[in-house]
């Protein structure tokens, strides 16, 4: 059992509705979360996260496919027999307890007795720094301490596995970064393994050990952050997550994981690939902004594999400013310097530039 | 609001009308409580304040007619109320909450008719239904009458309030380990209670009140209180029965109250 996934959905399918009218809300979605992992499902709205957390606790069926927890198969199981609990994105506290009574309730259904259940509902609240809130009633609490309670709920039955549908969403911007200080915390300090939904990148990026990036029903890339981030898969990661420049280009020879590539105005670049490509296809290149700085440009410095353009607009973003630039064959670019560095400003907007692109940062994607 | 010209107060003519509304929907019944307290016989001369048709009702010739008649009206309200509210409130839930199926809208309509549909045409087909399985007339057939009429007035506060409440409340409790009875005792019934109370508050007025259908299904011999001040009036209308009307008048308004109150309370608590 040593090497049993947490988690393990293989080839889910959903699909809403019958023929005609039917949508495909999943279409063969497998992912494996390990023991302790905070796993992040990110996507854009409507993507079908909340599908695959749904049918993970329970409340959907799935269509095709299977569900393990810790190796044991669960999709036929109904939701109130899987040893798997929800925040849900809008609390769903009932209104009608107390906080303490709220987070009793699960071990209550549970058959444990309430002197058992207070207890240990009591130190759920002590943990999300509620302990004074025990009898208020959740129309009571702010929506950050709503949050809390629905945490501690959640967590108090010791659930096998947490799911959270974009928890975060409801909260001002303040809190919802403190609190996924706070969320990231719990989840180490009680070992338990995480299912976290958001549309929010910066959210996945700061908290997730793994993400999966969903597209339109379809998985797109599984990975860490960084993984994600600097290697992306295809055009809808490398764009879906942080900014970047995607240029379009033609493959002119491919050796081992690096290939040759034609952009623009014949203006050759070297690219890292991922997947097998064959020369003479066409595909695109995307690099981070931040991976490109300037130059001014020089006659000796522009030659035949350098880009050139012209600084067209600043952009002043506080740590970094941005610069937009238009290359000779007309695409735009974007690129970001750190103002503690201060080297871009020095050219003035009008002015050519000749671009320097960081080594492996240039990826080759096919799809 | 009072300030835009769009209100609907600023309207030519719109106090004269709704004094001319209020007069003649409330005339009757200021009348005919006043008159409750007229000490002469006479129904339209006034002859000083006295509580005596009051007695009359309680300890007259007819006050036997009356309490058996009262007590009638109060059971079947009572009865008829309750399991109008039980079969609403299983209805609700699953007009609500269950998956769209065939023929959803016509249930809706189906349970709702009764609202539509005259209410004499009712009462024959009830009554005509009654003598084709032979149910005798009688106490019995009355209750079984005024359980089905009131379902749709308990279904209605009941559907509203379950529309009102997310499902997300059910789903929380479902994923905490509950099972379905479970979750819905402990966590919708709470919720759904003011739906409830107002659901079945109006189906034991309407019960109450109810004249037509009960007058059709009614046994000889068994009668309710309208059927039974009915009967009195058709032998020409003596003061008692201002008196008896302005009981039953304070009975409906506590319980209309009531339930404005129950439902008040329960938007509040949402
Ligand atoms: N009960 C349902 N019946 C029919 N279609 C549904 C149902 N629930 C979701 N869908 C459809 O399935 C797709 C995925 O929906 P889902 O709620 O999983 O998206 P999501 O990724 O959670 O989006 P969001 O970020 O907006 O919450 C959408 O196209 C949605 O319209
Ligand atoms: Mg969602």
């Amino acid at each position: 059992m040593a090497n049993t996934s947490a988690l393990e959905v293989r080839n889910a399918v959903k699909v809403y509705g019958v023929k005609p009218n039917d949508v495909i809300a999943l279409n063969d979605v497998s992912i494996s979360v390990e023991n302790n992992e905070f796993f992040t499902l990110l996507g854009p709205s409507g993507c079908g996260k909340t599908t695959l957390l749904r049918m993970i606790a329970g409340f959907e069926t799935i269509t095709q496919g299977s569900i393990r927890l810790f190796g044991e198969n669960i999709e036929n199981l109904p939701a109130n027999k899987r040893p798997v609990n929800t925040v849900f994105q809008q609390y769903a506290l009932f209104p009608h307890m107390t906080v303490l009574q709220n987070a009793a309730f699960g071990l209550t259904m549970l058959g444990k007795s309430d002197k058992e259940a207070n207890s240990v509902a009591g130190r759920m609240l002590e943990m999300v720094q509620l302990g004074g809130f025990a009898d208020r009633k959740p129309g009571q609490l702010s929506g950050g301490q709503q949050q809390r309670v629905a945490l501690a709920r959640a967590l108090a039955p010791s659930p096998k596995l947490l799911l959270l549908d974009e928890p975060l969403s409801a909260l001002d911007l303040k809190l919802r970064h403190s609190m996924r200080v706070e969320l990231k915390q719990i989840q180490e300090e009680m070992g338990i393994t995480f299912i976290f939904v958001t549309h929010d990148q910066e959210e996945a990026l700061t908290m997730s050990d793994r993400m999966a990036v969903m597209s339109n029903g379809e998985l797109q890339q599984i990975g860490t952050g960084k993984e994600i981030y600097e290697q992306p898969g295809n055009r809808f990661v490398a764009d879906f997550i942080g900014e970047t420049n995607l240029l379009s280009a033609t493959v002119e020879s491919v050796k081992g994981s690096h290939a040759t590539c034609v952009i623009g105005n014949n203006t050759r670049l070297e690219c890292v690939v991922s997947d097998a490509i064959e020369a003479g296809s066409s595909a695109h290149i995307s690099i981070r902004p931040e991976r490109i700085s300037l130059a001014k440009s020089t006659v000796s410095s522009a030659g035949q594999d350098t880009l050139t353009g012209v600084v067209s607009r600043y952009v002043y973003l506080g740590t970094d400013t941005q610069c937009k630039l238009l290359l000779d064959d007309g695409t735009k670019i974007n690129c970001r310097v750190q103002n503690a560095h201060g080297s871009t400003t020095d050219l003035a907007v009008g002015e050519r530039a000749s671009i320097h692109i960081d080594q492996g940062a240039a990826r080759l994607l096919v799809n | 609001m009072a300030n835009t010209t769009t209100d609907v107060r600023r309207y030519p003519g719109f106090l004269a009308f709704t004094i001319l509304c209020l007069v003649l929907l409330y005339t009757p019944m200021i009348i005919v409580t006043i008159y409750s307290f007229n000490d002469s016989p006479s129904i339209t001369k006034w002859g000083g304040f006295s509580w005596r048709w009051y007695q009359d009702v309680f300890f007259g010739i007819e006050a036997a007619k009356f309490k058996t008649a009262a007590w009638n009206s109060l059971s079947i309200a009572t009865m008829a109320g309750i399991s109008a509210t039980v079969i609403a409130t299983s209805a609700a839930i699953g007009m609500i909450r269950g998956n769209s199926f065939k023929g959803k809208s016509l249930s809706f309509g189906l349970i709702n008719l009764p609202l539509m549909v005259p209410e004499i045409v009712s009462a024959v087909a009830t009554l005509i239904f009654f003598s084709a399985i032979g149910i005798t007339r009688g106490y019995f057939s009355i209750l079984i009458a005024h359980m089905v009429f009131c379902i749709p007035f308990a279904y209605l506060p009941i559907a509203a309030r379950l529309e009102g409440i997310e499902k997300s409340y059910e789903e929380a409790a479902i994923d905490l380990y509950a099972t379905r009875w479970k979750a819905f005792t402990k966590v919708l019934m709470p919720l759904l209670a003011p739906g409830i109370i107002s659901g079945f508050l109006l189906a034991f007025i309407i019960s109450l009140d109810d004249f037509i259908i009960t007058n059709f299904v009614k046994g000889a011999g068994v009668e309710t209180l309208p059927t039974a001040i009915f009967g009195s009036v058709k032998q020409g209308i003596k003061p008692n029965i201002m008196a008896l009307s302005t009981l039953m008048l304070l009975v409906s308004v506590f319980f209309v109250s009531l339930s404005y109150y129950v439902s008040k309370l329960g938007e509040r608590s949402r």
